[in-house]
């Protein structure tokens, strides 16, 4: 190539623009292959709400169903259970519900539910997304958990370890106590879950 | 046939493009044991390759066909079991090539002289191939496929700020692992990683002929050439090394036949049991282990008990090594003229790693998930005493390096202490304070660190 006559300032220019304009061009290409990875518009109408009928929980008995492709429990608390939860509050890691994202307002309360018999949980441990167990006191030996353990859920994955009313314990990986859906009651028996109590949205 | 190579030759550099890298690539004479796996792993990723697309042949990538479909190859497909049994053990074969030739690299010290870009794109063939036994564990849709992408999907969660779990949630395309995580993953497996894994691979070779083979003396082959401008501690890549490699290939063939048609499964370390379940959105199995080549990362990862330290602990100890040319800068590159304290040092990080490897594939117990711990110290102390020992220092910079380690290690110990677990904490303690006392006092009190004069040239009798 021949140097006479050449402008190099113009012609660093024209490489640089023409860079540029070419790179935002890209840029631009890359977003629909990016934003295809989102959840379709279908995945996202699946999210519709479901109903339970808990008239037949015996005490202490746990149910799951499915909302959203994820486990929700719902567990029928024993009287003896309700009562002995405060107890715990110091030696747990977020007693008071103080992770404002883990439950609805109206499922802050020390029983973290709308009725103290009746916990709501979705059964996803909030450190990397396992379903925990659910392991009564008389159990607790199987998963190594100690003479003292007053049952509660006991994720096998990472040791992740939380009450009955979902509410984490200190010195595991899981951050915050496990999330309550919004939920409410349709009547005396029937909770409908995904959608929230009083205002009665369903959740978008 | 001779007019067919000169017409091609006349429109394609064929033969020189062979003479460059094959029949006049001189590598060194001195090959040992440790050369075989570069090979081995070539032809394990041509089985892969495949293998693999013989099963696309047969395999529905959707939630509620694919668990079927690779029982249907087992059963019905016609030798759709070996098909598939070579894929699945040719996974497990691949990484113990790979961790085989990456420990190879780090005894001979194959990253130096010039000889960076040849790691990095190693490590870079290492992370590719990582994501593509990850998602390539989803597609048969069983419980441990699914649990284990849930898993480690959820790793990126643990970002804060609202990014993890928008990133989670744009990869998996739902709200949970599903059918639309499965095609993308699926289209991943097959078609964008294959061919990501294939173009670094040239790079990677193409990077080690520009520079020449390390070898177990750590001889510069190239520094001395003969009158014909040959290296005289070099032999011709074929027939010398063609031949040498397809004996290593073959005897690596009887194996891998052997695990194929007699212990496909490998007792659950190559095939969980877990997986012969299908995949149920409502239960988690009670242990969630990923294969075996992931749990000394995994291990890391949930010795920690904190989310995002944890994550971000299992991240580095992937990322370290990349950083390992620059950290390791000592001269001298093969462990045969360093100090036996050096020999000991590999050794035991070797030991770190295998211990780490089996303490991830075990429930995290009181007992375990300490060791756990301990060990993931002992897997980041090795990077810091190998930066220690890369040149000649003074005895402060051996004691400050000492106080600093044992400063971390006491505030990791303060951060996550537990009265209950005080008698475990304080005895296992011991394993990072002798590691300290062995690897970083020990120079100073002994001459065990002291590096061998290395041989200019190696002569053969």
């Amino acid at each position: 190539m021949s140097v006479v006559g050449v402008n190099g300032g113009r012609r660093r220019f024209l490489t640089a623009t023409a860079s540029v304009v070419g790179g935002v061009g890209l840029g631009f290409t890359a977003v629909p292959f990016v934003s295809s990875w989102q959840p379709s518009e279908r995945a996202r109408a699946i999210g519709a709400p479901v109903q339970i009928n808990v008239s037949k929980l015996e005490p202490g008995q746990l149910v799951t169903v499915l909302w959203r492709g994820k486990p929700v429990w719902v567990v029928r608390r024993t009287p003896e259970v309700v009562d002995s939860l405060p107890a715990l509050d110091p030696m747990l890691r977020d007693p008071d519900s103080e992770v404002a994202e883990q439950q609805p307002a109206y499922a802050r309360n020390p029983y973290r539910s709308l009725k103290p018999e009746y916990l709501v949980l979705v059964g996803i441990c909030t450190h990397l997304g396992c379903s925990p167990q659910y392991v009564v006191a008389t159990r607790a030996e199987r998963y190594d958990l100690g003479d003292d353990w007053p049952g509660g859920f006991f994720c096998p994955c990472h040791g992740s370890k939380f009450d009955l009313a979902g509410r984490v314990y200190p010195g595991v990986p899981a951050p915050t106590n496990l999330e309550v859906p919004p939920h409410r009651y349709l009547d005396g028996d029937r909770i409908e879950i995904g959608v929230d109590h009083g205002t009665g949205e369903a959740l978008s | 046939m001779r007019w067919l190579v000169d017409w091609i030759d006349a429109r394609f550099p064929l033969i020189s493009l062979w003479e460059e890298h094959v029949s006049r690539y001189y590598a060194p004479k001195n090959f040992n044991f440790w050369y075989y796996f570069g090979s081995i792993a070539l032809v394990v990723l041509v089985i892969q390759i495949v293998t693999g697309i013989w099963l696309t042949m047969n395999y529905k990538p959707s939630a509620t066909e694919a668990f079927a479909s690779v029982e249907s190859i087992m059963r019905d497909v016609e030798w759709g079991w070996l098909i598939r049994y070579m894929h699945s053990t040719g996974a497990s074969f691949f990484f113990i090539a790979v961790y085989l030739h990456m420990f190879r690299a780090l005894i001979y010290g194959s990253y130096k002289g010039n000889r960076e870009l040849i790691w990095l794109l190693g490590m870079f063939i290492y992370v590719i191939l990582m994501a593509e036994a990850f998602m390539g564990y989803l597609l048969p849709w069983g419980q441990m496929s699914y649990w284990g992408a849930q898993v480690i999907i959820s790793l990126f969660g643990a970002i804060p700020f609202g990014i993890g779990e928008a990133l989670a949630l744009w990869i998996r395309g739902d709200y949970v692992v599903s059918d639309a995580t499965l095609n993308r993953f699926f289209a991943l497996h097959v078609v964008a990683l294959p061919l990501a894994l294939l173009a670094v691979v040239v790079l990677h070779i193409l990077a080690l002929h520009e520079v020449g083979s390390n070898n177990p003396d750590g001889v510069e082959i190239k520094r001395n050439k003969g009158p014909d401008g040959t290296p005289r501690d070099g032999i011709p890549f074929h027939p010398y090394y063609t031949v040498k490699d397809l004996m290593g290939v073959t005897v690596f063939l009887f194996l891998f036949a052997i695990v194929v048609f007699f212990i496909p499964e490998f007792g659950g370390w190559f095939l969980e049991k877990d997986n012969f379940v299908p995949a149920d959105p409502l239960r988690t199995p009670e242990h969630i282990v990923p294969l075996w080549y992931f749990t000394p990362f995994y291990a890391i990862l949930r010795a920690i008990p904190d989310k995002l330290t944890g994550v971000l602990a299992m991240g580095a100890s992937i990322v370290v090594l990349f950083f390992l040319p620059w950290i390791d800068r000592h001269p001298v590159k093969s462990i045969r003229y360093r100090g036996p304290l050096f020999v000991t040092l590999m050794m035991t990080f070797a030991l770190t790693f295998v211990v780490l490897g089996y303490l991830g594939t075990q429930a995290p117990t009181r007992v375990l998930g300490e060791l756990g711990l301990r060990f993931g110290e002992l897997y980041f102390s090795f990077f810091v005493v190998l930066w220690l020992y890369s040149r000649e220092r003074r005895a402060a910079a051996y004691l400050n390096t000492l106080i600093v380690m044992v400063v971390l290690v006491g505030i990791a110990d303060v951060i996550r202490f537990d009265p209950d677990k005080l008698g475990l904490m304080v005895w296992s303690l011991l394993i990072p304070l002798v590691y300290f006392a062995v690897f970083i006092v020990g120079p100073l009190v002994s001459s065990a660190n002291e590096p061998r004069p290395v041989p200019e040239r190696v002569v053969y009798r």
